[in-house]
Parts: C-alpha cells; sequence; structure tokens
C-alpha cells in the first residue's frame, strides 16, 4: 500500500508540471496586452508600461515565467492579479463558498441519487423503475442552464419559496436550489449508475448464498447486495466532488454566487492571467487528490483489489 | 414492413450456412452484423434514428423545413407576439424573438451549428483519439507511459474550463473555433478507451496467429485489432457527441461560443433568458430542441452499448 501510494504520488508530478504548464501556455500566449489594457483610454508612459512588465515578469521568456512562477508557489505565493489584489485573498473569499456549494450538491448526489438507483435497480421493469430511468434521461439531456432558468423561475420567482440569487452563501437555506439544480445531472449519473449495479449483483452468487441462509431481507440488501453494488458509484462520486469543487462556472452565473467559477469565469474574460493560473493550479492539486483517495478508496471496498 | 419479413427469412438461410460451416455466411455472425440484427428491434434505437436523421436533414438544409428568413428582424413582431399556434410551420409559429425574428426559423437554423459542431468534433477526437489510443495499447512501454502521462495531464484541466480559455483568445469565432477548442481538449477521453480496449484484444490468440503467419504491424494493427476494439469507442464517442453540442450550447450560452451571424440555440436561450418572465416561450423553444437534439444522442448511445456488450446478451 505504501509503495503503491508512492508511486502514484511520484506519478502526480509530471502530472502537475503538465497540467499547470498547458493552461499557463494557453493563458499567457493569447493575443491580448493586460499591462495596455490597465491604462484604459489614457497614453500609457512607457517607463511604467516597462516597469510594470517587469514586475509581472512579463518581460522575461514563458519558459523563466513559469519557472518563477512554480518557485513562487511552492512558497504558497500565488502572485498578484493585475488589479493589484493577491490572488491568494481572491481564492480565499471564493472557495468557502464554493465549498459550501458543493457540499450542498454532494448531499442531494448520495441522498436523492442513490435510493432512486437502489429501488429502481431493486424493482427493475417496476413502475418505479421506468419512472426513474425516464426522469433522470431526462435531466441528463436538458442543459445546466436551461435547468437553472427553469428552476429559478418557479421556485423563486413564481412559488417565492427562495430567494432568485444568493445573497449570503453562508446561509444554507439560500444554496440549495443552486445545490440542486448543480446537483442535477451527477444525480441522474448516480442514479443510473447505482441502477445497473444492482442489476448485476443481485445476479450474482453470494445473493443465491444470502438468500438461501434465510439471511432477513434487510441485511442482505444493506451487507451483501449494497457493499458490492457501491463501488463504481464511489469512484463516481469522488471523482465528482473534485469537480464540484472546481466550481460550476453556469450554476454560479445564474443565481449570482461568487464561487470559484464566477471569480474564474470573470477572470478569463478580462484576461487576469494570475488569476487564472493560480486558481487553476490549485484545481489540479484538488483533481490529483481526488483521483487518488478514490483509487485508495476501491482497496477499502473491494478486498480483491490489493495494492502491493 | 415487407422489407421486415423479407430480412427476417433471408435469416434462416444464414443460420443455416453457419451451422455447415461455409466461409461467406459466417462472416455474417460478425459482432457488428449481429448487433445490427438486434438494434433494429429495439424501440429506443429506432425513435433516436430517426430524430437525428430528421435532425441532419435540418441541418443539411433548413429551407426544406421554414421558407422564413431567420435573421429579418420585424420589430411590429416584438417579445409581445405570442406564439401562433394555428400557424404551422409559418414565421409566427413559435413567437418572435426581441428583435422581431421569427423564433420557428431560428430554432430551424440553429441546428446546422450544433450538428456540425457535435459530429466535426466527435470524428475530430475519435481519429485523434483511436490512433494515439491505438499506438499506447499496442506498443505499450514508453509509448504508453507517454501518451498516458499526456491523457492524465489533460483530464487534470476541465472540458469547460479550457474551453473557455482557448476561445477566448479569438476575437472572431465561428463553427470551426469551438470545433477546434472541444477537439484540443476532448480527444484524450478516447485514448483512454481506445487503449483499454486494444490492451484486451491485443492478447487474443487470432493476433498471436496473425503474427505467426508474418503480418506486418500495420496489417494487424488495422485489420486484426482495430475492427474487434472499436466497439467501445464508438459507445462512448455516440454518448459524448450529445454532449458536445450541450457544451458548445453552454460556450454560446456564456457568450464565449458561437457569435452572430451564427445561428446557434445557446445564443438564443442566453438572449431570452432575460425576459423568461415575459417570454418564457422564447426560451422554451431553443432549450427544447437542444434538449431532443441531446436527448436523442444519449438514447442512441445507450442502444448501440446495449446492443454490443456481449455481456448482457
Amino acid at each position: 500500500m505504501g509503495h503503491y501510494v508512492l508511486r502514484r504520488l511520484l506519478q502526480m508530478i509530471p502530472v502537475f508540471f503538465g497540467a499547470t504548464f498547458l493552461i499557463f501556455l494557453m493563458v499567457y500566449t493569447l493575443p491580448g496586452d493586460p499591462i495596455a489594457a490597465l491604462f484604459g483610454e489614457k497614453a500609457a508612459d512607457p517607463a511604467q508600461v516597462a516597469s510594470l512588465r517587469h514586475k509581472y515578469y512579463l518581460d522575461q521568456p514563458l519558459w523563466k515565467q513559469y519557472l518563477h512562477y512554480m518557485n513562487n508557489v511552492f512558497h504558497l505565493d500565488f502572485g498578484t492579479s493585475f488589479t493589484g489584489r493577491s490572488v491568494s485573498s481572491i481564492m480565499a473569499d471564493a472557495f468557502p463558498v464554493t465549498i459550501r456549494l458543493a457540499l450542498v450538491a454532494f448531499f442531494f448526489e448520495i441522498f436523492v441519487g442513490l435510493p432512486l438507483g437502489l429501488i429502481s435497480g431493486l424493482k427493475r421493469g417496476s413502475i418505479a423503475d421506468t419512472a426513474v430511468l425516464l426522469i433522470t434521461l431526462i435531466v441528463i439531456s436538458i442543459p445546466v442552464f436551461v435547468l437553472g432558468y427553469i428552476a429559478q423561475t418557479i421556485f423563486a420567482t413564481n412559488l417565492g419559496w427562495v430567494t432568485p440569487t444568493v445573497q449570503d452563501s453562508t446561509d444554507i437555506t439560500q444554496l440549495i436550489l443552486p445545490g440542486a439544480v448543480l446537483a442535477s445531472l451527477s444525480l441522474a449519473f448516480v442514479a443510473r449508475l447505482t441502477r445497473t449495479s444492482i442489476g448485476e449483483n443481485l445476479r450474482a452468487d453470494y445473493m443465491r448464498t444470502a438468500v438461501a441462509k434465510g439471511l432477513p431481507r434487510t441485511t442482505i440488501i444493506s451487507r451483501h447486495l449494497l457493499r458490492n453494488s457501491l463501488i463504481p458509484v464511489v469512484t463516481f462520486l469522488g471523482t465528482d466532488l473534485g469537480a464540484l469543487m472546481g466550481g460550476a462556472i453556469v450554476t454560479e452565473g445564474i443565481f449570482n454566487i461568487a464561487g470559484v467559477g464566477n471569480i474564474l469565469y470573470k477572470a478569463i474574460r478580462t484576461k487576469e492571467g494570475p488569476t487564472v493560473v493560480g486558481i487553476v493550479t490549485v484545481l489540479v492539486i484538488v483533481y490529483l487528490v481526488a483521483s487518488l483517495v478514490v483509487d485508495l478508496l476501491y482497496a477499502v471496498l473491494d478486498p480483491r483489489i490489493r495494492y502491493a | 414492413m415487407p422489407d421486415l419479413i423479407e430480412k427476417k427469412n433471408a435469416a434462416i438461410p444464414a443460420q443455416r450456412g453457419a451451422d455447415s460451416a461455409e466461409p461467406k455466411p459466417e462472416k455474417a455472425r460478425s459482432l457488428g452484423l449481429d448487433a445490427w440484427h438486434d438494434l433494429r428491434k429495439r424501440p429506443i434505437f429506432i425513435v433516436s434514428a430517426l430524430l437525428i436523421v430528421l435532425l441532419v436533414l435540418i441541418a443539411a438544409a433548413p429551407g426544406l423545413f421554414t421558407s422564413v428568413d431567420p435573421r429579418a428582424g420585424d420589430l411590429r413582431n416584438h417579445y409581445l407576439t405570442k406564439p401562433d399556434w394555428s400557424d404551422v410551420f409559418g414565421a409566427g409559429w413559435f413567437g418572435y424573438d426581441g428583435q422581431g425574428r421569427s423564433i420557428f426559423a431560428r430554432v430551424i437554423y440553429g441546428a446546422r451549428a450544433s450538428v456540425v459542431v457535435g459530429i466535426c468534433v466527435t470524428v475530430g477526437v475519435t481519429v485523434l483519439g483511436g490512433l494515439s489510443g491505438m499506438l499506447a495499447g499496442y506498443f505499450g512501454g514508453w509509448v504508453d507511459a507517454v501518451v498516458s502521462r499526456i491523457t492524465d495531464i489533460f483530464f487534470g484541466v476541465p472540458l469547460l474550463l479550457g474551453a473557455l480559455v482557448i476561445l477566448n483568445a479569438f476575437s472572431v469565432r465561428t463553427v470551426w473555433s469551438v470545433v477546434f477548442a472541444l477537439v484540443a481538449l476532448g480527444w484524450t477521453q478516447m485514448t483512454r478507451v481506445m487503449r483499454g480496449s486494444v490492451i484486451t484484444v491485443k492478447q487474443a490468440d487470432y493476433v498471436t496467429a496473425a503474427k505467426a503467419l508474418g503480418a506486418g504491424t500495420g496489417r494487424i494493427m488495422f485489420k486484426h485489432i482495430l475492427p474487434n476494439a472499436i466497439a467501445p469507442v464508438i459507445v462512448v464517442a455516440t454518448i459524448a457527441l450529445g454532449g458536445y453540442i450541450a457544451t458548445e450550447a453552454t460556450l454560446s450560452f456564456l457568450g464565449i461560443g458561437l457569435q452572430d451571424p451564427t445561428i446557434s440555440w445557446g445564443i438564443d436561450i442566453n438572449s431570452a433568458q432575460k425576459v423568461i418572465r415575459t417570454a418564457p416561450f422564447a426560451l422554451f423553444f431553443p432549450a427544447g430542441m437542444l434538449s431532443i437534439t441531446v436527448l436523442a444522442f444519449i438514447m442512441l448511445g445507450d442502444a448501440v452499448r446495449d446492443a454490443l456488450d456481449p455481456k448482457l446478451r
């Protein structure tokens, strides 16, 4: 196990540098001059431009900029945005909001998606099963931004149950609607994945043995069936939690939530290079850690998988 | 109907042929043909295939469905003009948008961008991902290590995010810039699928036999491995096609995908979203068409997977 973790950690190093360099390359080789943009309509003073360029390392070749940036990142300094605010403080504001939203969405995925999948998997071919299949198929095909506006119009504008936009993200009740919208797609996948997995395991030999032994139905389902069926679901949920932490550009935009996705979208539009690269660097780390945790969970859930 | 009956009868001699081990009818029992026989009986496949044929037809020849110019705006028909249900296939059928343009015509003309992006991106990622996955899976060793690390790197960058960054660089964005961005970021998904599939197939006896008979690398890869390893790639590609169409609409919706004068459901949904309370139909129709399109491809992918997966037989 220790060896496996070590090997995985070593494999992460090239992926980390590769992914961050890729985004660095995309952000900084794009046309458009952020320094010139800072001056707006006024004619820029060449000396000032030169000093700003030097300050942001923009007068160096790209690979030197990247190394300089990475060196700073390892000292936990994510640089300063072109507006003068430190990227760390921007992230410190945005990440808690996104994490709260992600947890609400994750809650929906587990406590709605799993039971739906369980019901339809156990009662294959029933009305409930057909209903679950149909609803999830519809949810998968409707894009999130359409679903978001429909939910906003119905529940906030027409029924008035919730506020249309999120004013205070520490108030969980305001996050319920955006969280449900954000969760919808993954929730549908979780339900379908659980259904398929349960369907496969229902035919397994150990299930027949458990029934033949005369175990109570609840024990069979919870101890035997669920534990074995959840392996692919847990993998999906783990990867998805990593993705949720990355913020949701569309959902956060619709409900006006000042999370990572919203900040990132604005930073991309205004060519705020340091902010984009800083946030994406953190996201890559989150992604790498999430996929490692998922692989380790495999071994915990499935005794057949042992990492030597 | 008569067509179906004829084919059913034709299948019987083919079965007998297989029993007597003649080479020609045996060919008829290939996985692809087997799947095709299976597919034809599935209502989901028939419905989704019909929908897709219709969509492709709309995309190829929108003029067949409406004679109204989707870009001609008449401000007398501002949002206040509600859909006129009696005006079937006419300009006012689905109502008018903010600039007095016929929503029905825009919904029809919007199909082209979505279908072109979806198909081109899927072909692009399948070719790129298929080739790289084939090389990685077949040769293994350092080739595999390099390709796998590259796919890992791309998996670390979310599709929507990367596409936003790339597309922000284009001042004029057409269908092709969107296709470029999505192919550049999406091909690694197919690489993974193809690589896994090739590794499984590579160990089959017929590959060893082909090698023993002195077949060249190219011949083994494309004549023996490719036809047997391609099934999972086709399934993932079909389902992903719907996803690419949704991504294009999302990008256009965010204002960073397609631009006017290209007609896209995403752009129309974005402009309709501001008036959702007074004119919900302006959002409903493009969103409905988009959802139906995505749904059709997902259903097709589901049906193809069920037909191709031998475990479910």
